[in-house]
Order: C-alpha cells, then sequence, then structure tokens
C-alpha cells in the first residue's frame, strides 16, 4: 500500500516535469493525453485509498530521510487517515475534471503545454500538502502550491493586469506565510519535533503554559502559536484582511480559477486548521479569533458579490464568502463540517466556475454579466449545469451545499464561545445575500432578453464535450455528496482521531444528541424538516425571490436602488477600500521607507562609506605604498637594514 | 687529522646530487659539440636528467634517515619530498619555456647547464645537517639564479634586475652567514644538530643567540621574499626574462622552507619562542602588504610577485605554529604555492610569443573569445591562488589557519583571512577581465602541445588532487617528522 501511497503524487509529478520541459516537443496532444491520463490513475488510485482506509488501513510513517540537521529529522512522510484521504479525493477528482476541461478551454492558447505542466504540478504539490505527516513536508507543500497559483495567475504574462495580480497574490501570502512560519518555528522551538503525531500528543502538557514574546509579557503558548498558524491559513484561504489577492487572482485562465482558487489550494488554510485541530482546541482565544475573521469574510465578502458585473469576479466573491463559512466552523469546533462544507464546495464552486468559463468561451471572453442574458437556449448544458450549482451553493434541499452549509450554522447555534452570537448573525444573513448574488448571476446570464451584440449572439453556442462533461461530471456530486455523507461526517465520527474535539466544544456531538435515535434515512428527513423550517431557508428562498424580481421583472430596479443607496453601493465598489488602505499604507509606506534606506542607508552609508570607502583606502594604500618600491637599490638595502633594526630593537632582550 | 686515515665517505646518500653534478658536466661539454640544430638533445637530456634524478631519489624514499660526509649531508623523507618536488616543477619549468627560449635565442646550453645547478643547490639545501653544506647549497642556487635573470645580456631590464638581485642577495646572504658565525661562537660546531644541542646547553637568553637568530631570520626573510626583505621580489620578477621567473618563482620556495626546517626548525627550536614573534610581524606585514600593493599593480608578473610575498606570510603561519601540524602545513603550503604559480606563470608563458611578452593584465581581456581553455586554467589558478574551495589553494590555505588557531594565535588567522578577502580581489579581476571584457588585440596563441597538454595537467591537478589532500597532508607531516630535533 506504501507504493500507491508514493505513487499518488508521483503519477501528478512526472507528466508535470516531462510536460514542462518536452511539451514543446511531444506536442499538444500527448501533453494531455500524458497529463490528463497521469492524473486520473491518481484519481483511481486516491478513491482506491479512500476505501481501503475506510476499510480500518490507516498509515503513519516515513518514506524518505532527506537529512538531520541540529538533531531534527527532515523527513518526507506520509500520514493516511480519513481526513487525508478524504482529501486526496476531491483534490484528484477536481483536478481530473480541470485538466479534461482544460483541453477544451485552452485549445487555442499558445501555452498549452506550459499550462498542463502547471496544473499537474500542481496536483502534485497540493497533494504532498494533504499528504504530509509532518510540518516540514506541510510547509514545502503550501510553498509549492503557492508558487504554481502565482505562475498561473501570471499565466498570460503579456497582460499587465495578470502580472500585477500575481504579484499581489505574491506578496499578500508572504505575509500569510511568515506567520505560519513563525508558527512552526514555534512548534519545533517548543515541541522539539516537526512531526505531527509527536507534536499533537505532546500538546497537552504544554497548554497553559506562557511564552515570552516581549520582556515582561507572558502569553499563553498555545494561542500564539495557533494565531500565527491561521494566519497562514488567512492568507492561503483569503480570509479578511488578506483576502484581496483572490478576486484580482481570476486574471488567470478560468480552469485555474476553478482548480486552485475556489476548490483546492484556497482550502489548504481550512485542511491545515482542521488537521492542527489538537492544538486549536488548546486556546479558546483563537478559536474566538478564527470565528470573528470568519464571520466578517462569510458576510461582507459576499454583500461585495452583490455589485460586481464581472462574472468571474461575482464567483471569486463567493468563494470568498463560503471559505468564511467553512472558517467559521472551524472556530467552532466544528471541524467536520467545515471539511464537508469544504468537500461539497469544491465540487459545486468548481462547477460554477467552469460553467462560467463555458459562457466566456462562447462569448469570446466576454466576461461583463450586463453584456450577457437569455444564453438559456443556447447553452443547454452549461444553464443546467449552472442551475445545479447555484442551487447547491444557495443551499436549496436536497442540493449538497444545503447540507453542508446548515450542518454549519447548527453547528454555530450551538456553540457556547462567545464569537458565536456574530457568528450566527453573519452566517444567517449572508444566506439570503449569498442566494441573491447567486440568482443575479444566473438571471443576468442565461434569462431575461439578451444584451449582446447581433454578432455575438449568433456565434453563441454550446462549448464542446470536452466542457460539458466535467461540468456533468461535477454537478452529479453537488447533488448527491450531501446527503451521501452528511450522517457519517457530521453526526458520525467519521474522522476518528484525526480530528480532536475538546468535550465543552463539542457541538456537533450536542447536535447529534439533538436528533438523537435516529439513523439513516429517519436521520436526514428529520433533518431536511428542521431545515426546512428554520430561517437561513427562507432567506434563501427569500433571495431568489427578490432576484427574480429585480432582475427579470423590473430590470430598471437595480439603477434606482443603485442610485439612491449610493454611499452604500460606493462601499462595495470599493470593496471597502482594502486595495486602497494596502496601496497607501503598505505599499506607499514600503516605498517610503525604501526610498529613504536606499538613499541614506545604501547609497550613502554602504555603497559610499563602506563599499566605495573601503576600496578607496586600500587603493589608496596601495598606491602609496607602491610608491616605496623606487627601483634604487639602495633603497632597497636600506630597507633591508631596517628591518633588521626593527627585529633587533624589538625582539632582543638585553 | 690525517687524510690517509680518513674512511672513504658512504656516496650512497648523495648519489641523486653527484648524477646531477655529473649530468650538468656533460650537458656542459656536449654544448659546446653539438651545431645549433641539436639544441633540442641538450633539453631532451636535461629532462632525462631529471627523470634519473628522482628515479634514484625515490629509490629509497621512505627509509629511515641516512648520513654521510662526516654526518654533514643527510638523506630523509624530508629531503627526498622537497627533492621529487624540485625534481617535477623545474621539468614543467623546462616544458613551458621551451618556446619562449627559443623564440628569444636563449635555448643555448648555458641555461640547461645553470638551471641544473641551481636545481643542485636546491638537493644539497635540502639534505643539509650541516651549516657549511646548507650555506653551500644555498650560494650554489642562488649564483645560478642571479646568472639566469642576466641571461638576456640585451635586456636592459633583466641586466638590472640581475644586478638589485645579485647586490641584496648578496647582502642577505652576508647576513646569514654573520648569524651563522655568531652560532659558531656560541656552540662551537656548525653541525646543525650539535648547534640545537649547544643552545640547550647556554639557554635561551643568551644575548649573542638572540643576535644570531635575528640574522639568520634576515637570511630566510631574504630568500622567501618576506617583507621588509622583499624587495628584490617584484623587480626580479618583472624584470627577468619570464621563463626565469617562471624558475625562481617555483623551486626555490621549496628550497627557503628547506632552510627554515633545517636551520630554524632543527637548529634552533629552542629559541622558537623569540623567533616565533619575529615571524608573526614578518607574516601579517607579509600578507598586509603583499595583498594590498598588489591591487595597483598592471603588470601581471608584478602582480604575482606581490601576490607571491603575500603566499610566503601565509607559509609563515605554519611555521608560526611551531607544531608537527603547523610545520606539516606550511609544507603543504610550499607544494601547493609553487604549483600554482607555476601554472600561473606558465600561462603567461604560453600566451607570450616572438616580441610580445604578454606580461600585462591587458594582455588578459577577452582571453575567453580568444581560448576557451587557457581561460578556464587560468580561472582554475586565480581561484586556487585565492583561495577558493575546492581548489587545492583553499586547502593550504585552512591548513595553516587551522594550525595557527590550534597554537592560539586566533586574532592571526583573523587578520590572515581578511587580507586574503582583500587579495581575492586581484585574482578575480584577471577572471573578470578574461571572460567579461573585449580582447584588444587577436593575436593567435601558438603554444605546443606539450606545454598545452602539461599546463592543463597542471592546473587540473589543483582541483582534482582534492581526494588525495589528506594523504598528501600526512606525507608532509611525515616528512617533518625526520627532523631529528624535534619532540
Amino acid at each position: 500500500m506504501q507504493t500507491v501511497y508514493l505513487l499518488v503524487p508521483l503519477v501528478c509529478l512526472v507528466p508535470a516535469i516531462i510536460a514542462g520541459l518536452f511539451g514543446w516537443k511531444i506536442g499538444r496532444v500527448a501533453t494531455h493525453l500524458l497529463a490528463i491520463s497521469g492524473v486520473a490513475l491518481a484519481c483511481g488510485l486516491s478513491v482506491w485509498v479512500f476505501l481501503d482506509v475506510l476499510a480500518g488501513n490507516e498509515f503513519n510513517g516515513t518514506v524518505y530521510a532527506w537529512g538531520v540537521t541540529g538533531g531534527i529529522p527532515l523527513e518526507m512522510g506520509f500520514l493516511i487517515d480519513r481526513l487525508t484521504a478524504t482529501m486526496m479525493v476531491v483534490v484528484t477528482f477536481v483536478s481530473l475534471m480541470v485538466h479534461i476541461y482544460t483541453v477544451g478551454y485552452m485549445r487555442e492558447d499558445p501555452g498549452y503545454q506550459r499550462f498542463f505542466s502547471y496544473i499537474a504540478l500542481f496536483t502534485f504539490a497540493m497533494l504532498m500538502l494533504v499528504m504530509s505527516n509532518n510540518f516540514l513536508q506541510l510547509f514545502f507543500g503550501w510553498e509549492a502550491v503557492g508558487l504554481v497559483s502565482y505562475l498561473l495567475i501570471g499565466f498570460w504574462f503579456q497582460k499587465e493586469s495578470a502580472i500585477a495580480a500575481n504579484l499581489k497574490a505574491f506578496l499578500v501570502n508572504r505575509v500569510g506565510d511568515l506567520g505560519f512560519l513563525l508558527g512552526i518555528a514555534l512548534v519545533l522551538m517548543h515541541f522539539g519535533s516537526l512531526d505531527y503525531a509527536a507534536v499533537f500528543a505532546s500538546a497537552p502538557h504544554l497548554a497553559g503554559q506562557n511564552v515570552e514574546l516581549f520582556a515582561g509579557h507572558g502569553w499563553d503558548l498555545m494561542t500564539v502559536i495557533t494565531i500565527l498558524l491561521f494566519i497562514g491559513a488567512m492568507g492561503k484561504s483569503a480570509q479578511v484582511p488578506l483576502h484581496v489577492w483572490l478576486p484580482d487572482s481570476m486574471e488567470g485562465p478560468t480552469p485555474i480559477s476553478a482548480l486552485i482558487h475556489a476548490a483546492t489550494m484556497v482550502t489548504a488554510g481550512i485542511y491545515m486548521v482542521a488537521r492542527m485541530s489538537p492544538l486549536f482546541e488548546l486556546s479558546e482565544v483563537t478559536l474566538n479569533v478564527v470565528m470573528v475573521i470568519g464571520s466578517l469574510t462569510a458576510f461582507f465578502m459576499a454583500l461585495v458579490g452583490l455589485v460586481q458585473t464581472d462574472i468571474k469576479r461575482v464567483v471569486a466573491y463567493s468563494t470568498l464568502s463560503q471559505l468564511g463559512y467553512m472558517t467559521v466552523a472551524l472556530g467552532a469546533s466544528a471541524y467536520s463540517a467545515a471539511i464537508f462544507h469544504l468537500a461539497t464546495h469544491a465540487f459545486f464552486k468548481a462547477l460554477l466556475f467552469l460553467a462560467a468559463g463555458s459562457v466566456i468561451i462562447a462569448l469570446h471572453h466576454q466576461q461583463d454579466m450586463r453584456k450577457m442574458g437569455g444564453l438559456r437556449r443556447a447553452m443547454p448544458w452549461t444553464w443546467l449545469t449552472a442551475w445545479i450549482g447555484t442551487l447547491a451553493l444557495v443551499g436549496i434541499p436536497p442540493f449538497a451545499g444545503f447540507f453542508s452549509k446548515d450542518a454549519i450554522i447548527e453547528a454555530v447555534q450551538l456553540s457556547q464561545l462567545g464569537a458565536s452570537g456574530i457568528a450566527l448573525v453573519a452566517v444567517t444573513a449572508g444566506v439570503f445575500v449569498t442566494s441573491l448574488y447567486s440568482f443575479r448571476l444566473l438571471f443576468l446570464v442565461f434569462h431575461g432578453r439578451t444584451r449582446m451584440d447581433e454578432k455575438t449572439r449568433d456565434h453563441a453556442q454550446e462549448s464542446p464535450w470536452v466542457v460539458t462533461l466535467p461540468l456533468v461530471l461535477l454537478a452529479i456530486p453537488s447533488v448527491i455528496v450531501g446527503f451521501l455523507y452528511l450522517e457519517p461526517m457530521v453526526f458520525g465520527n467519521f474522522f476518528g482521531e484525526a480530528i480532536q474535539v475538546a468535550p465543552a466544544h463539542d457541538v456537533l456531538g450536542r447536535l447529534a444528541e439533538e436528533y438523537h435515535g435516529k439513523r439513516g434515512s429517519d436521520l436526514l428527513l428529520a433533518f431536511l424538516w428542521h431545515g426546512v423550517q428554520g430561517l437561513p431557508f427562507l432567506f434563501a428562498v427569500a433571495g431568489l425571490i427578490v432576484a427574480w424580481f429585480l432582475y427579470l421583472e423590473k430590470p430598471d430596479l437595480p439603477g434606482v436602488i443603485h442610485k439612491r443607496l449610493g454611499f452604500f453601493s460606493r462601499i462595495l465598489e470599493h470593496k471597502y477600500g482594502f486595495d486602497e488602505f494596502n496601496r497607501f499604507v503598505f505599499a506607499g509606506g514600503a516605498r517610503r521607507l525604501g526610498g529613504l534606506l536606499w538613499k541614506i542607508g545604501d547609497v550613502r552609508i554602504i555603497d559610499g562609506g563602506l563599499v566605495n570607502g573601503s576600496a578607496r583606502l586600500v587603493g589608496w594604500v596601495s598606491a602609496a605604498v607602491r610608491q616605496v618600491q623606487s627601483g634604487f637599490v639602495y633603497h632597497y638595502a636600506f630597507a633591508m637594514i631596517i628591518g633588521l633594526f626593527v627585529l633587533l630593537t624589538l625582539f632582543l632582550k638585553l | 687529522m690525517n687524510l690517509l686515515t680518513q674512511s672513504y665517505p658512504d656516496l650512497v646518500p648523495a648519489v641523486p646530487e653527484l648524477f646531477v653534478l655529473t649530468m650538468a658536466c656533460i650537458i656542459l661539454l656536449l654544448d659546446l659539440v653539438l651545431s645549433v640544430r641539436w639544441r633540442n638533445a641538450s633539453f631532451l637530456l636535461t629532462l632525462y636528467t631529471l627523470l634519473g634524478a628522482s628515479l634514484l631519489t625515490l629509490q629509497d624514499i621512505g627509509e629511515a634517515g641516512r648520513y654521510t660526509f662526516n654526518g654533514m649531508f643527510v638523506d630523509d623523507l624530508l629531503s627526498d619530498v622537497l627533492k621529487v618536488g624540485t625534481y617535477l616543477l623545474v621539468a614543467c619549468v623546462l616544458v613551458y619555456s621551451r618556446r619562449y627560449m627559443l623564440e628569444r635565442k636563449l635555448f643555448r646550453g648555458e641555461y640547461f647547464v645553470l638551471v641544473l645547478f641551481g636545481v643542485l643547490g636546491m638537493m644539497v639545501l635540502a639534505s643539509a645537517s650541516h651549516m657549511l653544506t646548507l650555506y653551500m647549497g644555498l650560494e650554489l642556487m642562488a649564483l645560478s639564479l642571479y646568472t639566469l635573470v642576466a641571461l638576456q645580456r640585451d635586456s636592459r631590464t633583466a641586466i638590472e634586475a640581475a644586478m638589485k638581485y645579485f647586490v641584496l642577495g648578496a647582502l642577505a646572504s652576508g647576513m646569514l652567514l654573520y648569524g651563522i658565525s655568531m652560532l659558531y661562537g656560541v656552540t662551537g660546531t656548525l653541525d646543525i644538530a650539535g648547534v640545537a644541542a649547544g643552545v640547550r646547553a647556554k639557554g635561551v637568553d643568551n644575548l649573542t643567540l638572540g643576535f644570531a637568530v635575528v640574522f639568520v631570520i634576515v637570511g630566510i626573510g631574504f630568500k622567501l621574499g618576506a617583507v621588509p626583505f622583499h624587495m628584490w621580489v617584484p623587480d626580479v620578477y618583472e624584470g627577468a626574462p619570464t621563463s626565469v621567473t617562471l624558475y625562481i618563482a617555483t623551486a626555490p620556495k621549496l628550497a627557503a622552507f628547506a632552510i627554515i626546517m633545517r636551520l630554524l626548525v632543527g637548529g634552533l627550536v629552542d629559541m622558537a619562542g623569540m623567533w616565533q614573534d619575529m615571524l608573526i610581524l614578518l607574516a601579517v606585514v607579509s600578507i598586509a602588504l603583499g595583498n594590498v600593493v598588489a591591487i595597483s599593480q598592471s603588470n601581471i608578473k608584478r602582480m604575482l610577485a606581490y601576490s607571491t610575498i603575500a603566499h610566503m606570510g601565509f607559509l609563515l603561519l605554519g611555521i608560526i605554529a611551531n607544531s608537527e601540524n603547523g610545520f606539516g602545513s606550511a609544507m603543504f603550503y610550499a607544494l601547493v604555492y609553487s604549483f600554482m604559480s607555476l601554472g600561473a606563470f606558465g600561462v603567461i608563458l604560453l600566451l607570450s610569443d616572438q616580441g610580445f611578452e604578454a606580461d600585462k593584465l591587458e594582455d588578459f581581456r577577452g582571453l575567453n573569445r580568444r581560448s576557451r581553455w587557457l581561460a578556464l586554467l587560468m580561472l582554475i589558478l586565480m581561484f586556487s591562488m585565492a583561495g577558493i574551495p575546492p581548489t587545492a589553494g583553499f586547502f593550504a590555505k585552512m591548513a595553516v589557519i587551522q594550525a595557527v588557531i590550534e597554537a592560539g594565535q586566533v586574532w592571526l588567522a583573523v587578520v590572515a583571512v581578511l587580507f586574503a578577502v582583500v587579495g581575492a580581489y586581484y585574482y578575480l579581476r584577471v577572471v573578470k577581465l578574461m571572460y567579461f571584457d573585449d580582447p584588444d588585440q587577436q593575436r593567435d596563441i601558438t603554444a605546443g602541445w606539450d606545454a598545452r597538454l602539461l599546463l592543463a595537467g597542471n592546473a587540473l591537478a589543483l582541483v582534482l588532487v582534492l581526494p588525495w589532500i589528506g594523504a598528501l597532508l600526512d606525507l608532509c607531516a611525515a616528512a617533518i617528522r625526520a627532523i631529528p630535533a624535534l619532540p
């Protein structure tokens, strides 16, 4: 079985290398066949591993010892448990869909082979991240997916905006990664190990210990560590205020938005926190922080989605908001619910992105929703799957999103942490906003009167099968995973030892008690019935109705509202001014500080004084001493005699 | 002492010397008879002489020290290793110089004979266990070198250099002799082992002994070219024909090391407390001045002359450590340095041709475009001289610095390393000129295949020796143990 574990990432890495180095030689068809078969194999093997793990065969061990430094072993190891296996299946499946889709989407792009090389490499890196059994490899995978993300956002590197976007993603992630790295360093410092099992085993003994960051101020060690790790998660999973890079990342090709910036990479932070649950459980402060950050992201980013006109950006803000939901679940200690939502979201959000991409190619890279409309007839498959994705996202039963989102809301309701009040308001209200922007998108794109020019309308047609097939294949789990896995994931102890929850925080356990004694379809029905009566469902339906009224019945009304609420819409259009703030304070500040250091520190002190100064001094001494070498033999003899006398006077003890 | 009752001396330990002497005389005579067209015969004969001498030397290598001529001459591991090194260096010198000397009409019998007499002097020096032998070897070597510098009679600079070398050499020689005479006065013997015993008996506070040590140090300092006895080095290096510079810059360094070992360590080890302090001064000033002044040179021969001064300072570091390890690393440094110097001057020789000396730094501009291979070899040589790993030059520097640190002189190591950094500048400048500048001229490089091949081996050996560095250091340490006075 160990060979299989090793094979899963390797079958992705090999095509990545071949496509990257020899893609120009082996041609397009060979490249995509190679990459797709590699990822398909990885997907098949992942399913096998998943089934094997369900049968009870878990694994935790070192595969390859890279070296030992300072007594710390640097190792490549795998930890294969249910959490890992779930992630592996989600990652490889979505990746496979995106690989297939890419064949159609990137058909005319000159960077075809490069693209396949990157996405295969991404799959490899993401697998290394989720399969890791130690912090070092986790960090390796973390940085590697970040690298590929950077490369892919700037895939169209002739585009000014793409370069700016990938630079932004890079810089913002640096902030998160610094926190993450500091967290890992603290773990290493206090636990003396980077191995998950060892760290988690000794974590309870270190709980309550203080650490002095500044002289005289004691901080709870676990809080410091987990906050730092969570800062890493905030960067990668785009939580406020480190979310600014994600909307801009839409400059990359659409398959990338689906794979990396919706389904997998951005959920790495969620996965990491769930994996670190034994540490996070030890600090209520951190859990509160996590919940607050999550609720801010969930609600306020959803609001921004309302005013976006670019189809991909709407979906991007929706992703931000959904990541906020997952984070809230983490804060409420409902780790299983977070992972459950992660999985369902991966399917339906990838579906929505790919559907958006399908629309974009049909309209020849037109992304403005104001210039779409009525595409339902031209693109039936895209339309149908987009509906399924939207219903899943909004949380209409029995689609997948309903179960996972409702589980989160229920969990927050039961949480007794201080921040749960705000969180509950945010996630519940968020449902209405989500529903509103989702149906707005759906109605603006596929329904109503068409607003395209004639030429585009005549050319608009359904995408080729390589594009629609992934849509259909993604639509299936978007419908079914919800009710299939609700019971084991949320109510059953599906993840076993992988996720540890302190009894005081065990919201899902309390939730299970409410449905005490119900199993199978009874449980499902009870959950459904409870959900349909609840506020979130009403909000979702209300969102649908309002969207229908505003965008189909009275299409002129949104413009009027927009004008009346000018102040608010301006805030939303400026996305609360995060970009402006960063540009002025951080970018501007850094530039001013840099300019200062450059002019005074670098040019004057280092270059002028130290570098050139010392060089000039040496040169001056050199030229001066050179003059002593006069060429006269009596000078030379004189020097020797002087030397003799110096030796005599200095060293002779009379 | 009655000559008749004196037993005939054991000649076996001195067989290589006798062989070289005989061959030098034969070549001298042959050259009178042979016509110009047969010049190559003398050349080959000289090479065969060196080959034969090395076979004779290697024959009893590793055996315990064997004394002869009433204890005036010794054949031990130290002398054997230094002699073999000398043969190898001189053979390379001859091969590198052949075309250069031919083009300047210096490819004559005198050249070979003088080279061989110089070798003979070095051999005697290396085997000296008596101060008269030592002085004889020294003078034989020095006189040959003076004459070699003046070999190009019609060159004003060469004559001037020879004159300077001779006058200053005589001065230094006189001082050394003065020191030796004082040693004789104090101890009543010229035998080096006897001197060591006498010093021990008299005690280190003896004033005359102190004077003697100072004068001996001056003599040694001159041979090494340590500041302030270095003034001859740049002028002679620059003025002499490059082939002679090549000779002076290589084998005599081993001879100078031999003097240190035989006289200073073999005879005056009890005075170490005194000469260590003097050598520290000499070493620091040499390293500093050599490296700093080399920067402002525009003539590469002159630049390498200052580099020699700095390198000799490094060699002294090993001596200063005054331990078996230290002496061993100094010997390793001397060997490695002489081979680096051999390669560097070899490149200059290969680049020069009829009427063109290639001794300006500008002549190295864009060498990479003219000959990638030569530029690469020069790069290795410069890296090795600067002490950049993984070249032998790095390990040599590391060994002496390690020895100094073991001796507790950390500040000395720090100073040495700092000036080595300054020194890296002018070595790397050569590399920069070769690789990043445009060539000034498109002269073809006309060197022969034999010299090219040997030079390649020479330069590459500085890198390829890597696996055997430990073995070489062990060999040097073993050679050092041959000195009887060491504890």
